[in-house]
């Protein structure tokens, strides 16, 4: 498999890797696919009072692409608002890396995990409200 | 350490480059200075020549597994030799039964030829191996029928270079009146086989996984107890009509020399590389989750496959660029699936996703060898550090208890 410049620049020097308390409450976690298909990713992001996310980590297990993609993502959300988090789509993903067609999955998978961790973060600030 | 050639070449099973001396002979049949003549020529000294060179080469073929010369049937490759002699005996034996059995872990070349044959209205039984490779006889035994004309076993397996009992399946096989037939394509020039000693009625070989050329193989066809196939390549009735087709002299020559030489030189030769494959192992074995693949004892010297855990094969491998081996990972293939060989083993997905394949061979040296050590140890410890699955190992969490989301 030929990879574009990016994914191994991605691959060679992954941005953000590493993990957040799940348990605090200011972290959404992501983890989708499965270690059967050969990929697993874990997406956080630390969300401030703004509802900015200031920070964000992953950890990927699977093929180039998708250390890539979850790499890349950690940059792209970095400042972004939540709504703003959730309209990156997997072809914008996949159009910066240059990701062949069967690579395309990872992509996906990366746009799973964004939305996973929002959505993981949203439950846990209303369960904190309703309580 | 000395200079190392980047990259260095651990795909010793996937194909091997041609022995030098190989080659050398091979051009002295070419070119209008050399015999380049249709052996098939029988009005002059062009076709005379070329006909010696094949039957010379012949001959080489058939000492290295201790045949008769007249028992070695040149094809395009242990491929088409695996064709020939399924699709051959099935055939011609068709109207004593139409059961046929395999194991999972064949080659494709086997296992998609049997699938025609399923087309065409024959059954087949395919085996599963042992978790460590190894086809258990019992299982055999009982698969075994009154209407089983075809049992196809390779001798060695390409991924995970376990040896199977040939000695004792062919002596199941004859007394059941059943052809057996043998894919020695990763076999041959590295395990002694003595033809005479066991009863396999056919044998696959091909030149380039011994250092001879591409594109050249054979099919050993016994002729006491005579076994008979139908052809496959119809044509002028070369070979004794069981393959049509000019016979190309200077393949043929490159697999005699290079079937030559590894009869020679094979006991020193194996000695040598699975002294290098232990120190592989011995530079690997103490990384935390790590899965030899196969059976250790069993085993050609070449090949070592090895899972690390909580590692993708594909990603693995693009940290190893200056090491050129393959993997189990779906990644690889174009079909998505993990090696369907480590998945009939009864690997999980992930430890099939996970393997690494390092093949060595007559040119690996002992310097190449610890320099993968110390690459694959560094690219391990890396990914481990990426991977959400090794952190859950870490934290103590049973991967195969999570309910995964799949996609």
């Amino acid at each position: 498999m030929a990879y574009g410049e990016k994914v191994i620049d991605h691959y060679e020097n992954p941005r953000n890797v590493g993990s957040f308390s799940k348990a605090d409450l200011n972290i959404g976690t992501g983890m989708v696919g499965a270690p059967a298909c050969g990929d697993v990713m874990k997406l956080q992001i630390k969300v401030n009072d703004q509802g900015i996310i200031e920070d964000a980590k992953f950890k990927t297990y699977g093929c180039g692409s998708a250390i890539a993609s979850s790499s890349l993502l950690t940059e792209w959300v970095k400042g972004k608002t939540l709504e703003e988090a959730k309209l990156i789509k997997n072809t914008d993903i996949a159009a910066e890396l240059d990701l062949p067609p069967v690579k395309i999955h990872c992509s996906v998978l990366a746009e799973d995990a964004i939305r996973t961790a929002i959505e993981d973060y949203q439950k846990k600030q209303q369960e904190q409200a309703g309580a | 350490m000395s200079e190392l050639k980047m990259p260095i070449y651990f795909d010793y099973a996937a194909t091997t480059p041609v022995d030098p001396r190989v080659a050398e002979k091979m051009m002295q049949y070419l070119t209008p200075m050399g015999v380049f003549g249709n052996p098939a020529s029988k009005s002059h000294s062009f076709g005379w020549e070329a006909e010696a060179a094949v039957e010379e080469a012949r001959g080489n073929v058939a000492a290295l597994i201790n045949a008769d010369p007249k028992e070695i049937v040149w094809t395009s490759g242990a491929t088409e030799s695996n064709n020939l002699a399924i699709k051959g005996a099935a055939h011609f034996n068709e109207r004593r039964g139409k059961h046929i059995i395999t194991c999972k872990t064949e080659h494709k070349a086997v296992l998609d030829t049997c699938r025609q044959l399923e087309r065409e209205g024959f059954e087949v039984t395919y085996l599963d191996p042992e978790p460590n490779g190894l086809i258990d006889l019992a299982k055999l035994k009982a698969a075994m029928r009154e209407d089983t004309t075809v049992v196809s076993i390779m001798h060695v397996n390409n991924e995970t270079g376990v040896i199977q009992d040939i000695a004792a399946i062919g002596e199941m096989c004859r007394a059941n009146k059943t052809i057996f037939h043998v894919d020695a394509a990763q076999s041959a020039g590295k395990v002694p086989i003595d033809i005479e000693a066991l009863k396999v009625d056919m044998m696959s070989f091909s030149a380039h996984k011994i250092y001879g050329p591409k594109g050249i193989g054979a099919l050993y066809v016994r002729r006491k107890p005579r076994v008979r196939i139908e052809a496959q390549t119809h044509g002028g009735g070369h070979e004794r009509g069981m393959r049509s087709g000019t016979l190309p002299t200077h393949q043929i020559v490159g697999m005699g020399e290079a079937f030559r030489i590894a009869k020679l030189e094979m006991n020193a030769e194996n000695d040598r590389i699975l002294m290098l494959r232990n120190r592989l192992y011995d530079g690997l074995k103490d990384i935390e989750e790590v899965y030899v693949n196969g059976d250790l004892e069993h085993r050609v010297a070449g090949i070592l496959n090895i899972s690390f855990n909580y590692v993708e094969g594909e990603s693995l491998m693009m940290s190893l660029k200056g090491l050129a081996m393959s993997s189990g990972s779906a990644c690889t293939s174009a079909s998505l699936e993990p090696s369907y060989v480590l998945r009939a083993l009864g690997r999980s997905d992930e430890l099939a996703h996970s393997s690494l394949r390092l093949s060595m061979g007559r040119f690996s040296k002992v310097e190449e060898v610890d320099y993968a050590i110390e690459r694959i140890r560094a690219a391990v410890e890396k990914l481990r550090e990426l991977s959400p699955l090794w952190e859950m190992f870490q934290e103590g969490i049973d991967i195969s208890k999570v309910e995964w989301v799949s996609h």
